[in-house]
């Protein structure tokens, strides 16, 4: 026992272990919930092509002098709104998102084309860089942690409801396509958020693993969301510690641990049911 | 009450009713009718406010519209995006009061009827089992009570029979019409198959090509009127409390007709 405690007094005695920690965690909370959502609405691979336009803006961001955060955000917010307007045509969509998907990689690249001093920052984006978080970033991300919880705690009702009953939540005067746009203005906060741990490349490590996997084991939508919770968590925490013990890369552990933690429950379902 | 004055409506380009006028009393249960295509899932929307028309449709003497607190929906049409594990108590209760903003809590005042559906729709034993696994039967029946919930005073149930055997065609027509006649609710169920329908409904509504009959089920479905409504030589045939519809073409060419109440 004391020897764990002065391994966690070691441990957060350095700063960066602290911002890491505080990063993760707040990263971890927000996509587990939000991503619950994603998983219940079979929104997976919108949510991950929202993570890759932000790569576009981020670069663009970085070729006009602007913060790269905010760039990631603006154009994640654009495509959020534009996904939204799909409704619940959304997850049979693919094609179209795609093939938006693919287009905005390519102007990402276009724009570190023409700025190639970028291109350090840009791996960063791409794979995160949980380890480097400073000061000025975990205020913003505490600042989109509290607006996506707060605006997901307005519209998690009709959420809900349009999530599981889509034609009947329509019927009870529900409006499918303003909840959509909401919901993928939060997702994409969430994930502007989470990519600052584990990059835009790897945000379905935390914004689907521990809902995904969550969702293998719970019967209650407050059990699941609470699991998720757990699990995100979990995983973020593990995941520093492995990078701090062996000095691989963060997001190699956390999406690793991500992978099994799914590969676990997914196989664990059958007896649960 | 409902009172549906000159209502035109379309599905696509196609003419749904054209200037059809009725009235159902409160407490009646009506059957709906026709051939697929017919148009009688766009009739519950249009009564529901989804869909766009020309006419009047007014439900207790005010014009309907989107979410009316009054109106109670089983919808034939219905998409699970995901696969989950979540029971059939979480299907029912995010549907409880889950039109209003923030969080999914229930009330201990909707627990209550929560609770007192479940015991109504007979559905104890399988509430708490994943909604996904359930048999066709036992979704059916959490359905109703999501259309149940809020105290509906109209119930609009769209093939609530469909992909059940006969057995559980017959224990839903009979809940449904306990339901009906306990609380005093008008009921609006369309259907493919008439027989099950025939010992509860008071009325029969037939839609097929654009025209509509309504009125009741020995005015209706007889040779005269389906052979009016199709614009060809229709046969009823009534054997053992059993109807049959017979579509005749050409004189010696009898067939089955593609939508037979059989």
């Amino acid at each position: 026992m004391f020897m764990i405690i002065h391994f966690v007094k070691e441990l957060l005695s350095y700063d960066f272990m602290v911002h890491a920690l505080a990063a993760g965690t707040m990263a971890a909370i927000v996509s587990a919930i939000l991503g619950y959502f994603v998983v219940l609405r079979a929104q997976s691979f919108a949510a991950h092509a929202l993570s890759h336009i932000g790569f576009a803006g981020a670069a663009a961001a970085g070729l006009v002098g602007l913060s790269v955060t905010t760039g990631q955000l603006g154009l994640t917010l654009l495509a959020a709104i534009g996904m939204g307007c799909l409704g619940k045509k959304t997850s049979r969509s693919d094609v179209a998102i795609g093939i938006t998907l693919a287009f905005s990689l390519g102007l990402g690249i276009l724009f570190l084309y023409f700025y190639s001093n970028y291109a350090g920052k840009a791996m960063s984006i791409l794979f995160g860089d949980l380890l480097g978080v400073s000061s000025e970033l975990l205020k913003t991300m505490l600042v989109y942690s509290v607006a996506s919880l707060a605006g997901l705690c307005l519209i998690a009702r009709p959420l809900l409801f349009s999530s599981l009953e889509p034609e009947l939540a329509e019927a009870k005067g529900v409006s499918l396509e303003l909840i959509s746009i909401l919901f993928f203005i939060l997702v994409s906060v969430a994930i502007t958020e989470a990519s600052q741990v584990v990059g835009i490349l790897l945000v379905f490590a935390l914004l689907i693993g521990p809902a995904a996997s969550a969702l293998c084991w719970t019967r209650s939508f407050w059990n699941g969301l609470l699991l998720s919770i757990l699990l995100g968590l979990a995983i973020v925490w593990l995941g520093i510690l492995l990078t701090y013990l062996t000095d691989w890369p963060a997001s190699f552990w956390i999406s690793a641990l991500s992978f099994f933690s799914y590969l676990i429950s997914r196989n664990s379902r059958n007896l649960t049911q | 009450m409902i009172l549906i004055e000159k209502l035109n409506l379309r599905f696509a380009d196609k003419i749904i009713l054209h200037d059809f006028s009725a009235r159902i009393e409160t407490g009646k249960f009506l059957g709906v009718f026709g051939p697929n295509g017919a148009g009688k899932s766009t009739f519950l929307q249009a009564i529901l406010g989804l869909k766009q028309y020309t006419g009047r449709i007014l439900i207790f003497d005010k014009p309907n519209y989107k979410g009316n607190p009054y109106m109670g929906y089983l919808s034939q049409f219905r998409q699970y995006a995901s696969t989950n594990l979540l029971s059939g108590r979480a299907y029912l209760s995010a549907v409880s009061q889950g039109f209003r903003w923030g969080l999914p809590r229930t009330s201990p005042t909707e627990k209550k009827q929560i609770e007192s559906l479940i015991q109504l729709i007979g559905a104890e034993e399988f509430i708490d089992r994943p909604y996904l696994s359930l048999s066709g039967g036992e979704r059916q029946r959490i359905a109703l009570a999501q259309a149940l919930l809020g105290q509906p005073k109209v119930l609009l149930l769209d093939e609530p029979l469909s992909g059940l055997d006969p057995a559980q065609q017959e224990k839903m027509v009979q809940l449904i019409s306990k339901i009906q006649k306990q609380f005093n609710i008008t009921v609006l169920f369309t259907a493919h198959d008439i027989n099950p329908l025939l010992g509860v409904m008071d009325q029969v509504l037939y839609l097929a090509q654009g025209k509509a009959i309504i009125g009741p089920v020995n005015e209706i479905i007889n040779s005269e009127k389906l052979s009016w409504l199709y614009d060809a030589p229709i046969k009823v045939i009534n054997h053992n409390n059993h109807l049959f519809v017979i579509h005749e073409k050409s004189g010696s060419n009898i067939n089955v007709h593609d939508h037979p109440f059989c």
